[in-house]
């Protein structure tokens, strides 16, 4: 014990800090899913993960192409002869096929209507190591973000925690759909000026996460001009990007600035990644696209911390230079995601809760205000418990988004199957009810019809051996596996 | 984090001071090159060897030197490569692309210009170290049998090369029928797409203790659940870093050493290096004496020093450390009360007469506080797939294990990549097969290159283990310091086309040491080597 005492202050601060984030009901959530997962048939009472942003709707298309391409790997008789290249293969700008083939996906998400060059692609391991990574290019410990809230709960971790950055949030309300304004960011970097807080930059995400909406272009570039007057940088999250399946058109920060004669490039950073768009997260692809040219060179030089495997961007760049496949996957997938939140939240309608209008992303923003018994935070967290303990679902409060008011919650929509969708929605609508009535009686009536529901099950059983299922896809789940 | 304040201590505050320097790539990396160089002449005097004069002279000669030496590399890389590309940013041409950005600017712009991290405009500038100076040469100007035969060999880098048609062998016969891998590979997409354990597989885990076991002889298990995955050796080393010391703290590091670790350890974590210097006349075998004195000399000068960095097997010089050395380390880190990091990524690529004895065993044989021992471990060199990405934090430290597993989210390895790794070592028959072959094959060729260059009166440094050797070259340099060791790598690379890595890029004490890789050619192009060297040597020796 004395031993562990004394080697614990041996320790950095970072590793024995909490500044990781982690220590919030958006990742104590997992945790609960985490020891009680929902298993149609094996465990049909467990927690139903509603708190991952997994895009599993078209796997199927994914799977097919895999089937049809066996050259694309390099660990398959037929595209063996390219081992030997690939192998040994570790250079930090990645390999220039990759490069080319991601540039041209992230035009074709963007409609075609912007280029990006493959030169300023930075690779990094994913999103998160795309985020962190550009902070430690742009700024220095103690130097501070804006970022409008509510915001993604892990970019605490993701930007602060290694490089010393610290966030500053700019309040976005629901009066006008959370809309960020001149207004707002103006007052927070007065904030931070007169706190002595050195302000690099702002961060945002576009399409928003945990909103689902997309900046409309005035607000874009507004944004756009306000971070030139005060010649600080931008960096535009957009992973996202590809899962806009309705209207407005999704605009990118990449197209605004072309618009934008006066504006000061080297200001702007995009970062991207295939996690959510492709639904790969398993392939941490995620880079860093930068129009400032120092940055792409010193941010070159960190893609070493975290890169992705040769054998991975091999078979990624015969995937993404397929256009007919990318063209048909990025179709597809927006027209799957379109239809499964319009059944969510049709369902969710006729127990009168409702949603903020979005049009993209793999996630809604649900409003439960009118549940709340006190609209407080702690009202929140009241009622975010009795859904996670009692409906059994594991949707993210607002307050681990840092949202200013009370009573919102992200439910993410993709990474589960109908027949789950269909479970959760009989479970809301019971508890809302059961709530009503006082009682939790359709509770139990709805545990008692959820074996009918199975014989439709899509997922089959050879499909998964327990060991290779996804901690978080509402399938069977080996206790081998386990994120965190 | 308030670390700012500690500007005094951090790396990176030194280097702003410092602006006339030229070649600041990592001002860190710059600024014990700087304490180097005083070290030098003032362990000359101590000597007698060289003198004042001299050593004062060579900082002098040396800041003149280099200066030559960028204006050359600019001119000349301004014929190729599109300048307004960042891409040809890796190499000393990073300058170009800067004009070109502030073109983008507006008029308001220019004035109050953008401002990047310390970090990123110390890593922005153009390298200063040579041994990416020559591996970015290399790229500009690949050797290759058919199509630019006069070329640059690379062997500057240790890949493993010698080995790849097993891993192809298996690969076509294991996945035989199969569209991404055979269905106990498990490469279904529910297999590879998701989410999976950020600090890696189980699965990969288990196979990779195995494979550890394997590679060192048997002799020492490893738990599974000590193991966080990384995306490679130098994430892992990275991460463990920011899990052991804060900025400005600092790592004892016998020297010479492997020129990555100044980017792992300094760049982003901001963790000083202090090197202890070991010496030809002991095979550069670490004494514990030195280690006393850099610590004592660092706490003087009020640096806290949290650990000390091994590598084991030696990257630069092959040779492998004693038990009896690991026992007095494991002695001195208890007494200092630091943490020992050792870096074992090439324990299964030895070759020589010395038995490879990993730190873990001697901790298993004794009653050691073992949360203060950390292993580095990883494929990239035992199993030659640099590119797959998969490096090992092995650590009895449950705190480290649990912050270094959140900072793995920053440097997953990549799922499919893992499923098929997994499933390759799984297969304990081919794996011992392959251990056997790749140790037969680089005795092989270590033994015949060794020994050309023994015929060509270069000596190397007695070595077991690695894919490199140590060479001594101090008599073909003039004058004997780092400039004329600068100016023998020139003549290499540019009149033998070879890049090898010179010591001072290793951070070695006396000039003269040369890395040479050479795993990267097979044996059959060994005497095309040999031949270029020669050149080289006949040049160095008819001049003098």
């Amino acid at each position: 014990m004395s031993l562990e005492n004394k080697n614990h202050q041996l320790l950095s601060k970072i590793a024995t800090n909490d500044k990781h984030g982690e220590n919030s009901p958006y990742f104590d959530g997992w945790k609960a899913y985490e020891s009680n997962p929902f298993h149609p048939t094996k465990n049909p009472q467990g927690v139903i993960q509603m708190g991952l942003a997994e895009n599993q709707l078209c796997f199927d298309l994914i799977e097919e192409w895999i089937r049809n391409n066996p050259k694309a790997s390099i660990c398959t008789p037929e595209g063996v002869n390219e081992f030997r290249n690939i192998a040994n293969f570790q250079d930090y700008h990645g390999l220039p096929e990759f490069r080319n083939a991601v540039a041209n996906f992230m035009s074709k998400v963007r409609g075609g209507r912007v280029r990006f060059d493959p030169d300023r692609i930075i690779m990094s391991g994913g999103a998160t190591g795309a985020n962190e990574l550009i902070m430690f290019c742009l700024a220095d410990p103690g130097d501070a973000f804006l970022v409008p809230s509510p915001y993604y709960p892990a970019f605490v971790r993701d930007l602060c925690w290694r490089t010393g950055v610290q966030l500053i949030p700019v309040q976005c309300h629901s009066s006008n759909n959370f809309k960020i304004t001149r207004e707002a960011l103006e007052e927070a970097y007065m904030k931070a000026q007169e706190g002595n807080i050195n302000v690099k930059g702002l961060i945002i995400t576009n399409p928003s996460n945990p909103l689902g909406t997309t900046i409309e272009k005035e607000t874009l570039k507004s944004i756009v001009s306000f971070i030139n007057e005060n010649n600080i940088h931008l960096v535009c999250d957009e992973i996202y990007s590809g899962t806009v399946f309705d209207t407005p058109k999704y605009v990118s920060v990449a197209e605004v600035i072309q618009e934008m004669e006066e504006c000061k490039k080297d200001l702007i950073h995009i970062i991207y990644s295939l996690s959510k768009d492709m639904g790969l997260p398993g392939f941490r692809v995620g880079l860093v696209y930068s129009y400032n040219n120092e940055v792409v060179n010193c941010g070159r030089k960190m893609s070493s911390f975290g890169l992705v495997s040769s054998q991975t961007q091999h078979f990624l760049a015969a995937m993404l230079s397929d256009n007919k496949f990318v063209d048909k996957f990025l179709a597809e997938s927006s027209r799957r995601l379109r239809e499964r939140r319009e059944f969510f939240t049709k369902g969710l309608e006729k127990v009168n809760i409702t949603c903020l209008p979005s049009n993209a992303g793999l996630f809604f923003w649900m409003n439960l205000r009118s549940l709340l018994k006190e609209k407080t935070f702690e009202g929140e967290m009241k009622l975010w418990r009795l859904i996670i303990n009692e409906v059994k679902l594991n949707v993210s409060p607002g307050s681990a988004f840092d949202c200013s008011e009370p009573g919102w919650y992200r439910v993410c929509f993709a990474n589960m199957d109908h027949e789950t969708v269909e479970i959760a929605l009989m479970r809301i609508r019971a508890f809302v009810n059961g709530r009503d009535k006082g009682k939790n009686m359709e509770i139990k009536r709805w545990k008692s019809n959820l074996r009918l529901s199975f014989s439709s099950r899509r997922f089959d059983e050879k499909v998964m051996s327990p060991h290779m299922m996804s901690p978080h896809s509402p399938m069977p789940h080996s206790p081998l596996v386990r994120a965190t | 984090m308030t670390q700012t304040q500690k500007k005094s201590i951090n790396p990176f505050s030194q280097t702003h001071n410092q602006n006339q320097n030229p070649k600041t790539e990592s001002s860190s990396s710059s600024s014990s090159r700087n304490g180097m160089k005083l070290i030098v002449p003032l362990q000359s005097v101590v000597q007698g060897r060289n003198g004042f004069l001299l050593g004062s002279l060579i900082p002098c000669a040396l800041f003149y030197f280099f200066q030559l030496y960028l204006k050359r590399r600019r001119s000349n890389s301004n014929s190729n490569n599109n300048p307004s590309s960042p891409s040809s940013s890796s190499s000393p041409t990073l300058v170009l692309p800067r004009s070109s950005s502030r073109s983008n600017l507006s008029s308001r712009g220019s004035i109050s210009r953008v401002r990047l991290s310390k970090l990123a405009s110390i890593l922005s500038k153009p390298d200063d170290s040579l041994y990416y100076i020559g591996l970015d040469r290399v790229l500009q100007d690949p050797y290759d049998v058919f199509v630019n035969p006069n070329g640059i060999i690379q062997l500057g880098l240790s890949d493993n090369k010698l080995c790849l048609d097993l891993i192809e062998k298996w690969l076509v016969k294991n996945l035989e029928g199969s569209v991404m891998g055979n269905s106990d590979m498990n490469l279904s997409i529910n297999g590879i797409a998701p989410y999976q354990a950020f600090d890696g597989l189980n699965e990969l885990k288990i196979a990779l203790a195995d494979f550890m076991h394997q590679v060192m002889g048997g002799s020492v298990e490893f738990d599974p659940s000590n193991m966080v995955l990384t995306s490679g050796a130098t994430p892992a080393i990275e991460i463990l870093s920011f899990c052991l010391a804060d900025q400005g703290n600092a790592f004892l590091v016998p020297t010479p050493f492997y020129p990555g670790f100044d980017r792992d350890v300094r760049w982003r974590p901001g963790i000083d290096l202090i090197p202890v210097h070991c010496r030809s006349t002991d095979n550069f075998n670490l004494n514990i004496t030195a280690l006393e004195q850099a610590f004592s000399q660092a706490r003087k000068r009020g640096v806290k020093v949290r650990g000390i960095l091994i590598s084991n097997p030696s990257n630069p010089v092959g040779n492998i450390l004693t038990p009896e050395m690991l026992f007095s380390l494991l002695d001195f880190a208890e007494d200092k009360n630091i943490h020992i990091i050792a870096d074992e990524v090439f324990a299964g690529s030895t070759y020589g007469s010395e038995e490879f004895v990993s730190i873990a065993e001697v901790l298993d044989s004794e009653y050691i506080d073992k949360s203060r021992v950390h292993i580095i471990y990883g494929l990239s060199k035992d199993l030659a797939i640099a590119g797959f990405r998969v490096g090992v934090i092995y650590s009895h430290n449950k705190t480290v294990l649990d912050a270094a597993k959140k900072m793995s989210r920053f440097a997953t390895i990549s799922a499919p990549t893992q499923r098929i790794v997994t499933s390759m070592l799984s297969d304990k028959r081919f794996i011992q097969e392959y251990i056997d072959t790749n140790r037969h094959r680089i005795r092989r060729v270590h033994d015949e290159f060794v020994d050309c260059l023994t015929k060509l009166g270069i000596k190397c440094a007695k070595s077991s283990a690695g894919m490199f050797c140590w060479a001594d070259m101090s008599g073909l340099i003039k004058p004997y310091s780092e400039k004329g060791e600068l100016e023998l790598w020139e003549k290499f690379m540019s009149v033998a086309k070879i890049n090898i890595t010179p010591g001072s890029a290793c951070h070695c004490i006396e000039p003269g040491w040369f890395r040479i890789c050479f795993t990267t050619i097979s044996f059959e192009e060994i005497p095309l080597v040999i031949e270029r060297i020669r050149k080289v040597v006949k040049t160095c020796k008819s001049s003098s």
